[in-house]
C-alpha cells in the first residue's frame, strides 16, 4: 500500500494572532444559542413552526421517537390462536453472517402449517443487528420494530433470547413463568418439551 | 451407429437410444422429470422438449429415438418457450410449499425455474386442495399437492420392486398420485422412491424437518450393512448438534455404482446407521474404569509376549486392518469370522452374508477357527476381540466363563455391549464411516471406503490402534496411513497386486479368484 504523505498546513499570520479565532468560534456558538432561544419562544407562540430547532431529550425517561424502519431489537409474529407464524424454514439461520439464530423444527399437528420452530433462539450479544432475518423471511414472521434498544444484561447468558421472549417483547429476563400452550423447548424446563397442540385447540393462553 | 448433432455437436449414439440418452452421452444435460434411466418411459412430463430440425413440433428428448442425419436443438429460443411453457403449467397447481418442504434444495421444480422458467406467474385461479403429511408407509411421507405425476414412483414398485403399491388416480386436476386401497408402502426398497422423485411429493419421514439440505456434507462410502456394498453418499453436519440431538449423520443416500447397487438401496441399509452417533464407546475402560490409550496400549504391549494369543478379528474390518492383523499377531491363532445366523436375503441386492468384508477376510487367508472353543479349554490365555459382542453370539454365561479364564480379555469395538463391560481393556474404535479402507464385496469387487468424519472423542481407528501396538511389542511396520498399508498389501498378495487407491477409484474394481 503507498504511504500518502499528509502535510499538516501551516497558521497564517491571522489564525497565529489567537483572539480572532477565539472570537469566531464563540460566534458560531452563540449563534446557535441564541437561534434555537429564539425558535423555542417562538414555536411556544405559535410561530415559525417550518423551522426546526435542536432539541435535548432526556434519555433514557424521555425516549426519543425511532424512524419506522429503524432495527430495534427482534420479535416474532404470531397467529390469532397464540402459536408463531414462523414455519422453521430456517433461512434466517442461514442468511445470518453472525450465526445467532438457532432454530429446530417440530411437527405441526395441522398439515397446512406443518412445520413450526420448537425452538428459536437469538443470541443478542453475536447479533449485528442486520436485518438480513427480516428481510429473507417468507411468512413475515420475524421482525425488528419492538422499539427495543436498551437490550443490556450481566451476564452473556442473559443475552441469549429464547422463543418466549421473542413473540411477547415485553418480556425481559429472567422469564419468570412459561405460558406458551404449544409444544416448544424452554429453557425453564431445562430444554424438555412443554405445552401440547390440545391446550392450543382448547384456547387456553 | 446414427450419427446425430446436438447443439452443434456431431454424436455417434448407438442404435435404438433416444435423443436424451444420447445429449447424456456428450455432457448436455436436458431436463427431465419423469424420464428415469433405471425406469422404463413414460414420456409424460414433457419438460424436456427439444427442437428438431425439419420437424413442426417439438419433440420430447427422453422418447425421441436417434436417426441419421438428425438436427437437434436444446437451447433454441423455441425450446425454451416450450419448457418454459410445460413449467408453467407444471408449476400451476403446485403449492408455496418451498419454506417447509424438506426438498427444497435439492428440488429440480426450484432448480428447472431457476434455470429456465423465471417467468411472471399468469395463474390468478385457486389452486386444487389435495392431501397433505400423509404417512404412506414406515420411511415415507406423500404429499399429494407437491406431486407433479411424474410416476416414477409408479414405474419404481412396478418395475423394481415389482410391489406395485402406487398408482395415479383420477383424471385432469383432480389426478393424484396414491396407494391403492389397503396398501402401505412397506417394501425392502421402499425408501428409494423417496430419491426418485424429483419434488417434494415423497419426502423421507426419519430425515422430516431434522436438517435443510443445503447444510449438509456430503462424504462418499460403501454400505456396511451386507456383503453387496452398495454405493453410498453419507450426509451429514457438524457444525449444527442441536439439529439431530448431537448425531452426526442425517441420512443416506444410494451412489451410483452400475456394477453394484445401479442407482438403488435397501431401507435397512439405508436407516441402519444409528449405531454410529448413539451407544458408542468413547473412552478406553479398564474392567468397565476410565481408562487412557496410553495405559491400555502399554499393558497390552507388555503381558501380550508372554501369552498365547487368539484373535477373533471381524468381517466388518477393511482389508488393511485384516492385513495388518495378520502382519502384527502372525503367532497367533486368528479367525476372521464367528457363527452368525444368516440376515435376511432377496434376489436384488440384499445378501444374507451382513459382513461387508467376507471375502476380503477370506482372500487375506483367515481359516474358521473356533477360538471361543479354544479359550474354554485353555489352549490360549488372552483373547482380543474385534467388535463383536459374545454375549449375543455364544451366551452371557460363556461370556462370563471367557473372562474369568482369560488372563487378557481385550474388546475393541465401537460400540457398548457386555463383552465391553467385562473385557480387561475396552478399547473404542472408530465406525467404518470414521476411517479410510476398502472392503471386498460379495462379487469380488474391492471398494473404498472413505473418511467423512474424524472418529468420536476418544475412539481411534483400528488400524491406528495396531500399528501403535506393534511398534511397542517391536514388531513396527513403517506405514503412515491406511494408503500406505493397502500399498504394502499389493506387493505382497497377489490378488491385489498392482493395485492401489486411485486404480479402485470411486467405483471400486473388480478382482477375480
Amino acid at each position: 500500500m503507498a504511504v500518502k504523505v499528509v502535510r499538516r498546513r501551516e497558521l497564517t499570520f491571522w489564525e497565529k494572532l489567537y483572539i480572532p479565532q477565539i472570537l469566531s468560534g464563540l460566534k458560531i456558538t452563540s449563534k446557535h444559542f441564541f437561534r434555537n432561544l429564539l425558535l423555542h419562544i417562538a414555536h411556544r407562540l405559535g410561530l415559525l413552526k417550518h423551522l426546526r430547532a435542536s432539541v435535548t431529550y432526556q434519555y433514557p425517561e424521555e425516549p426519543r421517537p425511532l424512524m419506522s424502519r429503524f432495527r430495534s431489537r427482534h420479535r416474532l409474529t404470531v397467529r390469532d390462536e397464540g402459536t408463531p407464524r414462523c414455519v422453521g424454514c430456517m433461512l434466517c439461520e442461514t442468511v445470518c453472517p453472525a450465526k445467532c439464530i438457532t432454530i429446530l423444527a417440530g411437527e405441526h399437528p395441522d398439515p397446512n402449517v406443518e412445520k413450526y420452530p420448537v425452538r428459536f433462539d437469538i443470541d443478542l450479544g453475536v447479533c449485528v443487528y442486520c436485518g438480513y432475518c427480516v428481510e429473507v423471511c417468507p411468512e413475515d414472521a420475524i421482525r425488528m420494530d419492538s422499539g427495543i434498544l436498551d437490550v443490556a444484561a450481566y451476564s452473556r447468558e442473559e443475552m441469549k433470547l429464547d422463543i418466549h421472549e421473542l413473540m411477547n417483547p415485553a418480556l425481559r429476563k429472567p422469564v419468570g413463568e412459561c405460558n406458551l400452550p404449544f409444544p416448544h423447548q424452554c429453557r425453564l424446563t431445562g430444554g424438555q418439551i412443554k405445552g401440547s397442540w390440545e391446550e392450543v385447540a382448547s384456547g387456553r393462553r | 451407429m446414427p450419427a446425430l448433432t446436438i447443439d452443434g455437436r456431431r454424436i455417434d449414439a448407438p442404435d435404438g437410444s433416444t435423443v436424451i440418452q444420447a445429449a447424456e452421452q456428450a455432457g448436455i444435460f436436458i431436463a427431465r422429470y419423469c424420464y428415469h434411466p433405471g425406469l422404463s418411459i413414460a414420456g409424460n412430463c414433457r419438460i424436456c422438449l427439444v427442437e428438431v430440425e425439419k420437424n413442426p413440433k417439438l419433440q420430447i428428448a427422453c422418447n425421441t429415438p436417434v436417426m441419421e442425419g438428425m438436427v437437434v436443438h436444446t437451447n433454441s429460443g423455441k425450446a425454451e418457450d416450450g419448457r418454459r411453457a410445460v413449467l408453467e403449467f407444471l408449476l400451476a397447481n403446485h403449492p408455496l410449499d418451498c419454506p417447509v418442504c424438506d426438498q427444497s434444495g435439492e428440488c429440480d421444480l426450484q432448480n428447472f425455474y431457476m434455470n429456465f422458467g423465471l417467468y411472471d406467474p399468469r395463474f390468478e385461479e385457486q389452486k386444487v386442495k389435495k392431501k397433505k403429511a400423509v404417512a404412506i408407509g414406515p420411511h415415507v411421507m406423500l404429499d399429494q399437492e407437491r406431486c407433479i405425476l411424474c410416476s416414477r414412483c409408479v414405474r419404481f414398485t412396478d418395475e423394481i420392486t415389482k410391489t406395485g403399491e402406487f398408482g395415479i388416480f383420477n383424471r385432469g386436476d383432480k389426478a393424484e398420485l396414491g396407494l391403492f386401497p389397503g396398501q402401505t408402502l412397506d417394501n425392502a426398497y421402499s425408501a428409494n422412491v423417496i430419491d426418485i422423485c424429483p419434488v417434494g411429493a415423497l419426502t423421507e419421514m426419519d430425515f422430516r424437518f431434522k436438517a435443510r439440505v443445503w447444510y449438509l456434507s456430503s462424504a462418499p462410502s460403501v454400505c456396511n450393512g451386507c456383503a453387496q456394498g452398495c454405493n453410498i453418499d453419507v450426509h451429514f453436519v457438524l457444525n449444527r448438534p442441536h439439529l439431530n440431538d448431537g448425531a452426526r449423520i442425517m441420512r443416506l443416500k444410494p451412489r451410483y455404482n452400475p456394477d453394484v447397487n445401479q442407482w438403488w438401496m435397501c431401507d435397512e441399509g439405508r436407516f441402519g446407521f444409528g449405531w454410529i452417533d448413539r451407544g458408542r464407546l468413547t473412552k478406553v475402560l479398564h474392567h468397565g474404569v476410565q481408562s487412557a490409550w496410553d495405559e491400555a496400549m502399554a499393558a497390552i504391549a507388555s503381558s501380550l509376549p508372554q501369552l498365547r494369543l487368539g484373535v477373533i478379528a471381524s468381517a466388518q474390518l477393511t482389508v488393511e486392518e485384516l492385513f495388518l492383523i495378520r502382519e502384527v499377531f502372525h503367532d497367533a491363532q486368528i479367525t476372521a469370522s464367528v457363527p452368525e445366523a444368516p440376515g435376511s436375503s432377496d434376489d436384488f441386492l440384499i445378501q444374507a452374508d451382513k459382513n461387508p468384508n467376507t471375502l476380503g477376510a477370506a482372500w487375506l487367508g483367515f481359516a474358521q477357527r473356533d477360538i471361543v472353543h479354544d479359550a474354554l479349554q485353555g489352549r490360549i490365555d488372552a483373547l482380543w476381540v474385534f467388535g463383536h459382542d459374545l454375549a449375543k453370539l455364544f451366551g452371557e454365561e460363556t461370556l462370563q466363563e471367557l473372562s474369568s479364564k482369560l488372563r487378557l480379555f481385550v474388546y475393541s469395538g465401537t460400540n457398548e455391549n457386555p463383552t465391553s463391560s467385562s473385557a480387561t481393556w475396552a478399547l473404542p474404535a472408530a465406525a467404518y464411516l470414521e476411517k479410510e479402507g476398502t472392503f471386498v464385496n460379495c462379487h469380488g469387487r474391492i471398494q473404498r471406503v472413505r473418511q467423512a468424519f474424524p472418529p468420536l472423542l476418544d475412539s481411534r481407528e483400528d488400524w491406528r490402534l495396531l500399528l501403535d501396538l506393534a511398534r511397542q511389542i517391536n514388531r513396527p511396520r513403517h506405514y503412515r496411513n491406511p494408503q500406505e498399508i493397502f500399498l504394502g498389501l499389493a506387493a505382497t498378495e497377489v490378488r491385489f497386486k498392482n493395485l492401489n487407491y486411485e486404480a479402485i477409484g470411486t467405483q471400486g474394481f473388480p478382482l477375480h479368484d
